[in-house]
């Protein structure tokens, strides 16, 4: 029921209390409004989800505001969800906009992650604007003094289907009754759901879902008008860098700030155990700080293995956790009669998040009243209990505001940033703004972990799978919980000796990070290796975008590729005859067909003398109901080992889609980072600490380097629900190129990235075998 | 230390007390909240923190305010403005070339400056003038294209 004496909440949240707002991405100047700070006595409470104004509400001007917990991290999520709100409430998406992520005016729907956004967090956004609209047509009957049935929405406003003149507009309607209705809520985190008395449309009738809405974000970036995290500037704000250690297990001895003090503009140094950090009224005095200032460490441990032996360690260590997977039939019965075995292993590094922009927050440290953190993170729910448990502070007295950042990709360090200036700022009783080096980012922030896979199969005389069985060894992707939720969870908080109590062990699991298939007898297992180092280190393991899936679909898909041609058999056909599911096989045969894929067995017949060789490969993904289907098309100097990515084809089916050239945008960025983890990027370490610290010791994909042809085919199922698009393609490209590396060469390669010292290796072997 | 120096940036003159060594970058962003110019590396090898000194494109993180006196300074908001776009910025709307947009300052402005020197750039000019630059999102290929799509080729 719609309330009668609504101002307050809807006063309280515009301009009253002090509270931050979100901002118009069109709208520069409101943008400031993000700075206000709250008075001492203010407590915040992260809305109900069971209120429809905790999701949206209607002003009477007949603007629209959306209020959700789930940020856009560059992905256009926020066209999305602008276009399916728009499209349940019958308005023209101009009238809506945004606040996302802030931890006082949003649910908490778990924050981003997981491909999750359109799959989960559209939802309650769907249900609350279709009851909102339900609503409105209520009080638009009792008002026009017609029944329901013979009104229609459209543009905001309720007319009489047969007489134009009878008519109101939402803004109309809600300046007397607004819409606190209260709603039915499902599930927690990702999947919170909320549902009212109005249902969803039928796709069938979609107008504006499904239509290419340019993204409402890209304007103001382009023109300069855009503010990410990193252009927060707060009334009497510091400066600050952070000082690592030189390397795992180092102790702070002593500092010297004596070359600090002809620094103008440094405040101080503030130092708690290992953590340091240095405060300064300008940013410029702070890099100048921390150049000069001089710290006595301990020796660093010697806690790593040499980076050659790393997989040799994460065979040789126990596991912490072993995790039995999908097992099905006798495999180890089925391996005895097996007319040809095939056994191989495949080996994936620690990779960086390498985020463009290095972690950036600023911290407003209050003893009374509210702490606000400004955070790009992806889950500012989360990081709000974090912090709180950090500087002993309850949790309604800290408040999270989401501002965009450089893409994140997980959980990178931006957490850690926002640790760091909540305790520079606690120190100095200051708000501070914390920026962290490039160096400070690759080599100190989380990284997605290495996976090492052991695959045997066994083929009877028809080449046909009897056997399949998967053993993986890999570091937790949750060692660091990708949920901020507790102090320990923090780089700085370890620095200063609290234990990270909050990891999680996270397997790399063949089905779940891979497609699956149909073989008769499958055995697959999934161990944890213990992290290298438990507190402080540069190589603790978290999410990195589709975590374990490009590890563990490398694996699979490059095996699979190795078990056709072993049964001389093209890849495709392989595939096909082990997948029941249509929209798997549909996936491949829409990638071959776009591809016109040429129709045989890997490897190609030898092409002769020549120095560049070519060829194609293939390999499929499944994720959380989500279908991608690649083929690579690849040159490889033969002398050199340089490996070029020609032309990447890829089919994608994730359900319902609601904007398809933002789709399409996502899916080619995919692919492009997915092929630079393929083919560049490993994490570079030493006895004690990361060594790979800037754009040259941990290369990414450049323009050079980019596929002159890259191809997406889009696969609509407006009847289905829309799955994750965030990351599947991520996952089958590094297996698509290995798999392409091997039909025009016929040396496999099964260490990722596929560098050209690891393909002149698997060309040499080839040639001695 | 510091020096008393005139900074001419999109046309206005700023007047500001300053340390000559300091990076262009952070005199920018800090004293004169332009914030475009982005913080990427502060080494050089991303290219977030470009701007134009005397139409030429300019890594600001290692440029030195003293070498910016004197000469006319643009950033990405003084290029065009959303009513009046620059050609590159509204090809990249119409390419809708950008995931994050973090690196976006670097590569619109670096391409403005290829164009102006090479109107006509081929692919491999396109390419190889941008290829000191990251975006790690991986929006190279929209990028590119919008880049043909300013140097008016049409977009393939």
């Amino acid at each position: 029921m719609a309330s009668q004496n609504p101002r307050s909440r809807r006063q309280f949240v515009k301009d009253g209390g002090g509270l931050l707002l979100g901002f118009s991405l069109g709208d520069p100047a409101a943008f400031p409004r993000l700075l206000r700070i709250f008075p001492s006595s203010e407590t915040l409470h992260t809305p109900a989800a069971a209120k429809l104004d905790s999701w949206l509400r209607i002003e009477p001007d007949g603007s629209i505001r959306v209020f959700t917990g789930k940020p856009d991290i560059g992905m256009g999520v926020q066209t999305a969800f602008l276009q399916i709100v728009a499209e349940e409430l019958d308005v023209s998406p101009e009238k809506i906009s945004f606040v996302m992520g802030d931890t006082a005016t949003t649910v908490d729907q778990g924050g981003v992650g997981g491909s999750t956004s359109l799959m989960l967090g559209s939802k309650p956004l769907r249900n609350a604007a279709a009851t909102a609209r339900f609503l409105l047509l209520r009080l638009a009957s009792r008002r026009l003094g017609l029944p329901v049935e013979q009104l229609h929405a459209k543009n905001g406003v309720i007319g009489a289907q047969d007489n134009a003149a009878k008519s109101v507009s939402y803004g109309t309607l809600v300046v007397d009754a607004e819409l606190t209705d209260d709603l039915t809520v499902s599930g927690q985190g990702f999947a919170l759901n909320v549902e009212g008395l109005g249902k969803p449309k039928d796709p069938a009738s979609y107008t504006i879902v499904g239509q290419s809405l340019a993204r409402v974000d890209i304007p103001p970036k382009v023109h300069g008008r855009f503010h990410y995290v990193t252009d927060v500037r707060v009334p009497g704000m510091l400066h600050a860098r952070v000082v690592r250690p030189p390397g795992v297990g180092a102790n702070l001895v002593r500092i010297d700030e004596t070359p600090l003090k002809d620094i103008s503009g440094f405040t101080r140094t503030v130092v708690r155990g290992n953590f340091v950090g240095v405060v300064a009224e300008t940013e410029w005095a702070a890099v100048r700080a921390a150049q000069a200032l001089k710290i006595i460490w301990t020796a660093p441990a010697a806690a790593f293995p040499a980076q050659p032996d790393l997989y040799r360690h994460m065979r040789d260590t126990s596991p912490k956790a072993t995790k039995a997977g999908a097992n099905r039939g006798d495999a180890p019965a089925a391996f005895l009669p097996a007319a040809k075995r095939v056994e191989a292993t495949y080996e994936w590094p620690f990779q960086s998040h390498a985020t463009m922009g290095p972690g950036c927050a600023v911290a407003d440290v209050r003893s009374g009243g509210v702490t606000t953190i400004w955070s790009g993170c992806q889950k500012p729910h989360a990081l709000r209990k974090g912090i709180a448990d950090l500087l002993k502070l309850p949790v309604d007295a800290v408040n999270v505001n989401w501002v965009e950042d450089a893409g994140s990709y997980g959980r990178p360090g931006f957490e850690d940033a926002a640790a760091d200036a909540a305790v520079l700022s606690q120190a100095v009783g200051k708000p501070v703004r914390v920026q962290w080096t490039r160096s400070d980012m690759s080599g100190w922030g989380s990284k997605g972990p290495a996976v090492a896979c052991d695959l045997r199969a066994a083929l009877d005389e028809h080449g046909q799978v009897t056997a399949f069985d998967f053993t993986s060894r890999a570091f937790s992707g949750g060692e660091t919980f990708y949920h901020p939720d507790a102090a320990g969870n923090f780089l700085a908080a370890q620095l200063m000796g609290l234990p990270n109590t909050t990891g999680k062990d996270e397997f790399a699991e063949f089905g779940e990070h891979s497609a699956s298939y149909n073989f008769p007898n499958i055995h697959a297992i999934a161990h944890v290796i213990p992290a290298l180092y438990p507190s402080a280190s540069p190589l603790r393991t978290t999410h990195l975008r589709d975590p374990e899936g490009p590890a563990v679909t490398f694996a699979v898909e490059s095996f699979l590729d190795e078990l056709a041609a072993a049964a001389r058999v093209d890849p495709i056909d392989f595939r096909l005859a082990f997948l029941d599911d249509p929209r798997a096989k549909a996936a491949l045969a829409a990638v071959a067909e776009r591809a016109a894929w040429d129709r045989r067995p890997s490897p190609k017949p030898n092409s002769g003398t020549a120095e560049i060789l070519t060829g194609r490969g293939v390999a499929f993904g499944t994720r959380r109901g989500t279908y991608v289907a690649t083929i690579a098309y690849v040159q490889v100097n033969r002398r050199t080992g340089a490996v070029r990515v020609q032309r990447l084809v890829c089919a994608h089916d994730c359900g319902l889609i609601v904007n398809p050239d933002g789709l399409r945008g996502t899916i080619e960025a995919n692919l492009i980072q997915s092929m630079s983890r393929s083919l560049y990027e490993e994490v570079l370490f030493d006895r004690s600490n990361v060594t790979s610290v800037d754009w040259q010791t941990y290369p990414v994909a450049r323009s050079l380097d980019i596929p002159p042809q890259l191809e997406i085919v889009l696969l609509n199922h407006p009847e289905l629900p829309s799955s994750g698009a965030g990351e599947p393609s991520s996952r089958p490209t590094a297996a698509a190129i290995a798999n392409a590396i091997f039909d025009a060469t016929g040396a496999r390669v099964r260490q990722a990235p596929l560098t050209p010292s690891r393909i002149l290796a698997a060309l040499a072997r080839m040639q001695t075998a | 230390m510091s020096d008393r120096a005139s900074l001419k940036v999109n046309g206005q003159v700023h007047h500001l007390d300053v340390d000559p060594q300091c990076p262009l970058l952070y005199v920018l962003r800090d004293t004169l909240a332009l914030n475009n110019p982005r913080f990427g590396c502060g080494l050089g090898q991303c290219g977030a923190c470009t701007v134009l000194v005397d139409n030429r494109a300019v890594r600001s993180c290692l440029y030195p305010v003293s070498s910016a006196l004197g000469k006319e300074i643009v950033t990405l908001d003084g290029l065009g403005t959303p009513e009046n776009p620059h050609r590159v910025q509204q090809a990249f709307i119409d390419e809708q070339a950008s995931q994050c947009g973090y690196c976006l300052n670097g590569w619109i402005m670096t391409s403005k400056a290829l164009l102006d020197k090479n109107p006509h750039p081929t692919d491999a000019e396109i390419n190889g003038a941008l290829s000191g630059l990251v975006c790690r999102c991986g929006s190279h290929a929209r990028m590119l294209r919008a880049v043909r799509r300013a140097a008016g080729r049409s977009s393939e």
